[in-house]
């Protein structure tokens, strides 16, 4: 049992081997049918170590038995197992999604998703960022090949842009380490976080510079303002499914910002305390501005669910820039509802899209939908709660990321641009969704090409309803949830606890 | 040394953000590279540069820290992969598009060019 830890990143290296080889590698049926028992297998591992991290704290597990700080270590916290069951979770609905057709559309898709979720699960767990920097470029290299997958054009145009920026992005990362490890002389991030605090002289602002990088390269992988002009294009020419899956490819740039921001840079470290954290801050108010034009400004339904990530991801921030228990907290459960919201309405779009012919999701007068109201009710169920109207997630929250805001006296400024842009958000998305499902030119030949349409696979229709039923269940569990939240926030604040636990530093 | 060894880097730094900005992908593909050996090199001196020290042998008493090389290893193994994953792309890119503009727009013709 203790080695279930590593298993979250190596089953689904072993799975996507097992993909790869003949039975599957062949027969299409086999394939989807162990794609999706392994990723099922993967959410149990997952599930199975969150019990354990609640029972019994966080565990660290020294690979090869190499003992930190110079041995490589996971760190399985409470957040960092929240987020490998919700990666496994998107990662079940998404595969499930693909099987009705669109996995065929180029090779080797279930490999390819299996070695993302890899990429993803071991960026949550490690406790080294040099490793960190490593499952980086594993998960990144597995979603330029996503993000190429049935492409066109237009779709090899922001592949290009979105590689580029990234390999730019991981060539930062690499001189940030390089700068960090000069001066500290640790990889480890609970060592380094000890070793930080006790920084005197000029090596503070070799660290400074050190950390100012780090915060570029999270910023670009998170889309945070200056940094974020590839995230429309790209979420909008990626397959549906694939940018349903890469919504939780920003929240691993917002993890490594509260996870590098409240161990290396937090309120002890000494001179480098709460370093940059006004940058954050203005950086994630623009973002969520930005990201609200960009919802009204949308002409197709899929660049307005990215310009949604946007606004998510500058929320996020700005929480975590705050750097308080509370905030958090509030952040892990935005962090949940977001990710599984902003994947249900990618999918959702995408059925709406095939079922309106040539017009597909731009948000024009156009046939009618052939199932308007399977859709049109998960349409309402994810809109409402993405806007963070009660009775839903959203507004859950909402009201706490208001009140946490309130209580750290930051809301001078962050409530009005907050509540305007959820404003915006209202009537934006309101206008499409009346747009899209009620304004129909009803000709004769029309009618025929709606009852011509394909109705909605039933493996499509579960896994889309899987994500947009998550938001009512997080309502129904709020409290226990929030209780859960706040335990992950606090074990993510304890350095004495994160010392304890990897054992061995000095 | 330490001087030669960060203008080195530097200059490296320099040109590839020169080769990046001009915005046609062979360039860029180039800077890429550029910007990796850099970085590759910056890495292996954050461990400070020794004259004479070894990597660990087998009885050496002094050796020079192992941790750098062993990062310079790992990222010279993914900057290779991903740079052919670049020269890759960028081939379908000139295929796909017809052109090696990062934006696929020509540049506007110069006024004095030849009309018709």
């Amino acid at each position: 049992m203790q080695h279930l830890v590593v298993f979250l990143i190596l089953f689904p290296l072993i799975s996507a081997l097992f993909l790869l080889l003949p039975p599957c590698g062949k027969n299409v049926a086999i394939r989807r049918i162990s794609a999706c028992c392994l990723s099922l297998i993967t959410l149990a591992i997952s599930l199975i170590v969150l019990c354990q991290v609640i029972a019994q704290g966080p565990i660290s597990y020294a690979i090869g038995n190499w003992q930190a700080p110079f041995g490589i270590v996971l760190l399985a916290d409470q957040l960092a197992v929240i987020l490998t069951s919700l990666t496994a979770f998107l990662t079940c609905c998404c595969v499930l999604y693909s099987c009705a057709g669109d996995d065929n559309k180029g090779n080797f898709f279930h490999p390819l998703v299996q070695f993302l979720m890899m990429g993803v699960n071991g960026a949550f767990l490690t406790g080294d960022i040099f490793n960190l920097f490593v499952f980086f470029e594993v998960l990144l290299i597995a979603s330029y090949a996503l993000l190429m997958h049935a492409g066109d054009k237009q779709n090899t145009r922001a592949a290009l842009h979105y590689v580029v920026i990234n390999l730019i992005g991981s060539a930062i990362f690499l001189i940030a380490l390089g700068t960090l490890y000069g001066v500290v002389g640790s990889l480890n991030m609970v060592d380094m976080a000890n070793k930080i605090s006790q920084l005197t002289g000029d090596d503070v602002y070799i660290a400074k510079i050190g950390g100012s990088l780090l915060l570029i390269v999270f910023a670009l992988k998170a889309a945070l303002l200056p940094l974020h002009l590839w995230l429309p294009n790209t979420y909008s020419t990626a397959m549906p499914v694939i940018a349903a899956l890469f919504a939780i490819m920003t929240k691993v740039g917002i993890y490594s910002l509260l996870r590098v921001y409240n161990l290396l840079f937090a309120e002890n470290s000494g001179q480098l305390a709460a370093m940059g954290q006004n940058v954050i801050w203005i950086a994630a108010l623009a973002t969520i501005v930005v990201g609200a034009i960009g919802v009204l400004a949308s002409q197709n339904m899929r660049k307005l669910v990215s310009n949604l990530v946007l606004v998510s991801v500058g929320t996020l921030a700005a929480l975590v820039s705050l750097q308080q228990v509370n905030a958090t907290a509030a952040a892990i459960y935005y962090l949940v509802h977001s990710t599984l919201v902003c994947a249900a309405l990618f999918l959702l779009v995408d059925l709406i899209a095939r079922q309106r012919g040539k017009v597909a999701d731009r948000i024009t007068t156009g046939r009618a939908i052939n199932q308007p109201f399977i859709l049109g009710f998960g349409f309402f169920i994810a809109a409402l709660s993405v806007i963070g109207m009660p009775p839903l997630s959203g507004f859950v929250g909402k009201i706490w990321i208001l009140k946490t805001t309130y209580e750290h006296q930051a809301y001078q400024s962050f409530w009005p641009v907050y509540l305007t842009a959820s404003l915006i958000l209202l009537i934006a998305i309101t206008r499409a969704g009346s747009i899209v499902f009620w304004q129909n030119k009803n000709s004769p030949t029309d009618k025929a090409d709606v009852n011509n349409a394909k109705a909605v696979h039933p493996a499509q229709l579960v896994a889309t309803y899987a994500l947009v039923l998550a938001s009512p269940l997080m309502v129904i569990f709020a409290k226990p949830l929030t209780k859960f939240c706040q335990d992950a926030a606090m074990q993510l604040h304890n350095i004495q606890l994160l010392t304890q636990t990897v054992g061995g530093l000095s | 040394m330490e001087l030669l060894y960060s203008i080195c880097v530097g200059v490296l730094v320099a040109c590839g953000i020169f080769l990046i900005l001009r915005a046609r992908s062979f360039p860029i593909v180039l800077g890429l590279t550029m910007l990796s050996y850099a970085v590759n090199l910056f890495l292996f001196a954050s461990g400070r540069l020794w004259i004479n020290k070894a990597a660990i042998l087998s009885n050496s008493t002094e050796y020079a820290d192992p941790l750098p090389q062993a990062l310079v290893l790992t990222a010279i193994v993914i900057g290779f992969a991903m740079t052919a994953f670049a020269v890759i792309l960028a081939i379908r890119a000139r295929a796909d598009l017809g052109n090696d503009y990062v934006n696929s727009q020509e540049q506007p013709a110069l006024k004095t060019g030849k009309r018709n």
